[in-house]
This record gives structure tokens, C-alpha cells and sequence, in this order.
């Protein structure tokens, strides 16, 4: 319990010093690194509330990603030629405005979460996997057969969009904007893992008998805790999508899901800071890795199959032990 | 006599050509505990599915609390109150024994869509799971995961989260299995004063703890009742020394 607590003191801790060390030695390309990490680790927390609470394996979630993704890049792009987003039955105009964007692309994923998940948990084990790919393909195809949105070209938004009082441009700014939304999200995760919900969702993870024979049924709790999930993740690829200042399929991509479970899988799945210390050092090992050779990932793989194979528990188990049980 | 709470009414289940159930019907009253016996092989595990939910019998219904849960799901016949014990221990493995029982308590209570207030500092949760672990002897293990339990401590554990549950009936699928002399003689004891609380449908192997508790016995064979009784009617009864005892005794 407290080597966990410091482990995830540490992991704040360095992801505040790096940009303001990066900012004062004037090096804004490790700010935007660092702003990658911090967002692929949101949308990482998102993927283990589902993963790591509820069992959920979903190789989809870049579904979600891809989602919050295009609605900043639809609210966006209208906002930047002026044309409203539709005239019928009521006029919908785009937007700049970073929180409007967020809040759109939450309730978008969460939607789609609860279409998705009433369908996909019909299914278990390795049906549940091939079923939440597939629906994420289907995105995919979709964006790169949609011309009005670039197909896929992808959009371009050429300025980042607006939250009061900042200066979006200036990395600095944005990335304190995404810092505090990830630990908005991480507070969130921890109350939930240890909240009723929380325990619940867990028990059913561990044995669907024991969940049903104290009269809740499973289906309910998973459900929730993929839109939930969903929608943290739709969250993330807003933000990603405003970093880039750029939206293509690709985020929609089935590489998209595996690298949000590599986040996942690399920190300790089920672990409430887990994909974060994952996120980064995916990133870590992108920069130093990708310097070496245009083909890291057969790195990154030697490094996952070391992980999966040594360190189950992944960076958390590693370094904090097998999880100790809630307080 | 007082309505019965369970009411199991000429339920069959077939698999293919095997009868697992035959035209079973079994009841619970208040205070008592009807065990269920049976050889290996008679049906005793589909029956209880069908009765604590989980299997459809493909004919006959069964009536709990004056009502007809027969196409109620597993969850929803727990909340009306039954407090299901498992054959083999059924447990989240990952939580400690202190978790575990107030993930039952939480069940009862059924306030499961919380996300914000800690559930492990609950009071009223805390104070009805140590209650429950205290009555079947666990509360030094509080603390304990629950996969470091002993088997025995795993039955226990079972028992105290039904409790936690405040059941109208008891559905104990073998709670002694496992247990030991000493161990079955306390949840003998202790379950000789549940009763009283909420009665107890008991499918047990352990002849002598039968023998020493049941208020009646039902004896399950081949899919079908083939008596009910108390102790010694059973005892007595020809029918059941050569289909059941007797093949013990051979044994």
C-alpha cells in the first residue's frame, strides 16, 4: 500500500518537473512529448476501469479515442469555416471552445459505450475481444470512406482551440491543461475503485457466481464500467486530436487499441496509476528507441513479451508489489 | 402449519435422455432445516441451480416467499432473499475475508451504483460484516486475502457472507465438506440455532451431521424424490437402506 502510494507520488512528481525543467532549458519538443504521455495515459486509465476492474479485454477502445478525436476535429473544422455543423432540425454551429469540445466528446463516447457494450457483452473472453475490434474496423472504414471530413487525408485544424484565460498555443499552457485533466480523471478512477461500484465491479471480475449470489447481476456492472471507460477514453482523444491539431482514421486504427492496452499491460493492469507509468515509458522508449531504429516496436515487443512473460503485474508490480487489498 | 417460504413444485430437467430432475417436489418451512441426501449422481447440484437460479426446469415452477421465481435471474432471487452457500467455494479470492462480507452486506443493501464515497469505510456495512464474521468465528481472519484461507475458513466465509445477505432461506450446497471433526462440529452447532432465523435447505453428505440436524430429510436418487420424512422415517424406511444406505454400507 505505501510503496504504491510513493510509486504514484513519484509519477506525478515527474511528470511536473520534466516540463518545467523542459521550459526553462527552452526545449518544447520534450513538452510535447511529455504532453503525449500524459494524454495516451488518460486515455490509458480509461482502458484499465474496463481492463483492470471489470475484466473487460477490449481491443477497441480505440473506437472511443478515434471518436473524441473527431469531435474535435468536426466542431473544429466547422468553427473554422464558418459553416454550422447542420441547419436541420435546429442550427448547430462549431466550436472552439475546449470545454464544449470535451463534454462532446464524453457524452459522444458514452453513447456509443452503451450501444457497444449492450452488444459486445453479450459476449465473453475471446468473442468480447474479436467483437470490440471489429466494431472499432467499422469505424475506421467508415472515417476513411467519409469525404466531407477529410476521408482519408484526415482534418487539419490550423489554430488549437480556446480555454479562458490561456494561451493554448504555448505548450506549456496546454499541457498544464491536460496535467490537471489527467489527475481529474485519476481522482476519479481511485474513488470509483474503492467506492461500492468499485467493489462490486471487482467481485464480478473475480467470480460472476459469487456477484449473482449477493443479487446483483454482472451485466449491469460491466456495462457501466465500459461507458465509463468509454467515455474517459473519448475524453483523451479530444485532447490528442487538439495536440496534434490534426484527426485521421488512424486514431481509429486497431494499432490505436493495442497501444492503449500496451499502456495498460506495461504498468500493472488493474492498477489505478498503472497506465500512466505505462503511457510514459511507451513514450520513452518511442523517443529513445525510435532515435535507434525506424523499427522500435520490434524493441518495444522484445520489452512486452518480457513484461507479459516476468512481470505480470507490469512497472506497479514490479516496483509495488502484488496489489494490496483495499484498506 | 405455516406456509412454506420455498415451494418446489414437480420441477423435471432433462439433458438428453437423462432425467436429472423427476417431477421433484420439495418444501421449507420456518424453523426447520429439510436436508437434501442423495448418492452421487442423483441430481442434487441441478436441483439446487434450479432452485437458487441459473437452470430452467423445463417443467414445474418454484415458488419462494409466496412467489414465483421460477423465471427470476440468479441476482433477483438472492435480493428476495435467498442466502446461497456453494458446493465449491465461490468467492472473490483477490479480496480479504473482511471484503468479502461486506461486498455481501453491500449486495443486501443493493446501493451498488456509488462511485464516490469509500465502500471499506462504511459504517453500517463494516458493523453488519463483523457481526456476520464474529457469528461463524472468522474475525481474527478479517484481514486475511481470502485465497490464504484454509478450505474450511473458505466455507465459514461462505456462510458469513449469506448471512450478511439476512436471507428468508438458506440454500447450503455441502457447507461441511472439507471441514474436519472440529469444524463441522461448530457449524453444526451454529447451525442448529440459524434455524431459528431462517430456515435452511441443506444438501449435505456428511450422514451423522444429517442425522443430527434435519428437522426432515428428502432422499434424491436417480432424479427423483423416493422419500421425505423426518429422521426416523428415513432411518427406518427400506426403500431408502437399499437405494441409498445400503450402497454406503456395501461400499
Amino acid at each position: 500500500m505505501k510503496r504504491e502510494t510513493y510509486l504514484n507520488a513519484a509519477l506525478l512528481l515527474i511528470l511536473l518537473v520534466i516540463p518545467l525543467w523542459a521550459q526553462s532549458a527552452d526545449e518544447p519538443f520534450i513538452i510535447t512529448l511529455t504532453t503525449r504521455a500524459v494524454i495516451f495515459a488518460i486515455a490509458g486509465v480509461g482502458l484499465n476501469f474496463a481492463l483492470g476492474f471489470g475484466g473487460l479485454v477490449s481491443f477497441g477502445h480505440a473506437a472511443f479515442f478515434g471518436i473524441g478525436g473527431y469531435a474535435m476535429g468536426i466542431l473544429a473544422y466547422h468553427a473554422q469555416t464558418y459553416t454550422p455543423l447542420m441547419e436541420f432540425p435546429f442550427v448547430i454551429e462549431g466550436t472552439k471552445s475546449m470545454p464544449v469540445i470535451w463534454l462532446t466528446a464524453i457524452i459522444t463516447s458514452a453513447l456509443v459505450a452503451v450501444g457497444l457494450g449492450a452488444l459486445s457483452l453479450r459476449t465473453s473472453g475471446v468473442y468480447f475481444i474479436m467483437i470490440t475490434l471489429a466494431f472499432a474496423q467499422m469505424f475506421f472504414f467508415f472515417t476513411i470512406s467519409w469525404p466531407t471530413y477529410g476521408g482519408e487525408d484526415g482534418l487539419s485544424i490550423y489554430i488549437r482551440n480556446d480555454f479562458p484565460g490561456l494561451n493554448t498555443m504555448d505548450p506549456i499552457q496546454f499541457y498544464a491543461i491536460c496535467y490537471v485533466i489527467l489527475l481529474l480523471v485519476l481522482f476519479f478512477v481511485y474513488r470509483a475503485a474503492h467506492s461500492p461500484f468499485g467493489l462490486a465491479l471487482s467481485a464480478a471480475r473475480q467470480n460472476e457466481d459469487r456477484i449473482q449470489a449477493v443479487g446483483q447481476g454482472p451485466y449491469r456492472l460491466y456495462l457501466t464500467a465500459y461507458v465509463i471507460s468509454g467515455a474517459i477514453t473519448g475524453l483523451a482523444g479530444a485532447l490528442f486530436a487538439d495536440l496534434n491539431r490534426f484527426v485521421s482514421p488512424t486514431m481509429f486504427s486497431w494499432q490505436t487499441s493495442g497501444e492503449i492496452m500496451i499502456f495498460v499491460i506495461l504498468g500493472g493492469v488493474g492498477r489505478v496509476f498503472g497506465p500512466v507509468a505505462g503511457a510514459a515509458l511507451f513514450i520513452l522508449l518511442e523517443h529513445q528507441l525510435g532515435g535507434l531504429s525506424e523499427f522500435w516496436h520490434i524493441y518495444l515487443g522484445a520489452i512486452l513479451l518480457g513484461v507479459v512473460l516476468f512481470a505480470r503485474g507490469g512497472l506497479f508490480g514490479l516496483f509495488a508489489g502484488r496489489e494490496v487489498a483495499h484498506d | 402449519m405455516t406456509d412454506p417460504i420455498l415451494d418446489i413444485r414437480g420441477i423435471s430437467k432433462s439433458f438428453g435422455a437423462l432425467k436429472a430432475s423427476n417431477n421433484i417436489t420439495l418444501d421449507l418451512h420456518p424453523g426447520e432445516i429439510h436436508a437434501l441426501i442423495g448418492p452421487n449422481g442423483a441430481g442434487k447440484s441441478t436441483l439446487i441451480k434450479q432452485v437458487a437460479g441459473g437452470l430452467t426446469p423445463d417443467s414445474g415452477t418454484v415458488h419462494f416467499a409466496g412467489q414465483d421465481v421460477t423465471p427470476l435471474s440468479t441476482a433477483a432471487r438472492a435480493q428476495l432473499g435467498m442466502g446461497r452457500t456453494f458446493q465449491i467455494s465461490s468467492l472473490a479470492m483477490e479480496f480479504t475475508v473482511l471484503q468479502n462480507v461486506v461486498l455481501g452486506a453491500l449486495g443486501r443493501r443493493g446501493d451498488v451504483f456509488r462511485f464516490f464515497r469509500p465502500v471499506m469505510k462504511d459504517k453500517q456495512l463494516l458493523e453488519q460484516a463483523h457481526t456476520a464474521l464474529e457469528q461463524v468465528g472468522l474475525e481474527d481472519f478479517h484481514s486475511f486475502r481470502t485465497s490464504e484461507l484454509s478450505h474450511g475458513q473458505r466455507r465459514q466465509l461462505e456462510v458469513a457472507v449469506a448471512l450478511t445477505l439476512e436471507p428468508k432461506a438458506f440454500l447450503m450446497d455441502e457447507p461441511m465438506a472439507g471441514l474436519g471433526a472440529e469444524g463441522t462440529q461448530r457449524l453444526m452447532g451454529f447451525l442448529d440455532g440459524l434455524r431459528q432465523r431462517a430456515p435452511i435447505l441443506l444438501v449435505e453428505h456428511d450422514m451423522d451431521a444429517v442425522f443430527a440436524l434435519a428437522d426432515r430429510i428428502s432422499v434424491l436418487v436417480y432424479g427423483e424424490i423416493i422419500a421425505t420424512g423426518c429422521v426416523d422415517d428415513i432411518r427406518g424406511n427400506p426403500v431408502v437402506r437399499t437405494a441409498y444406505l445400503g450402497e454406503e454400507d456395501a461400499a
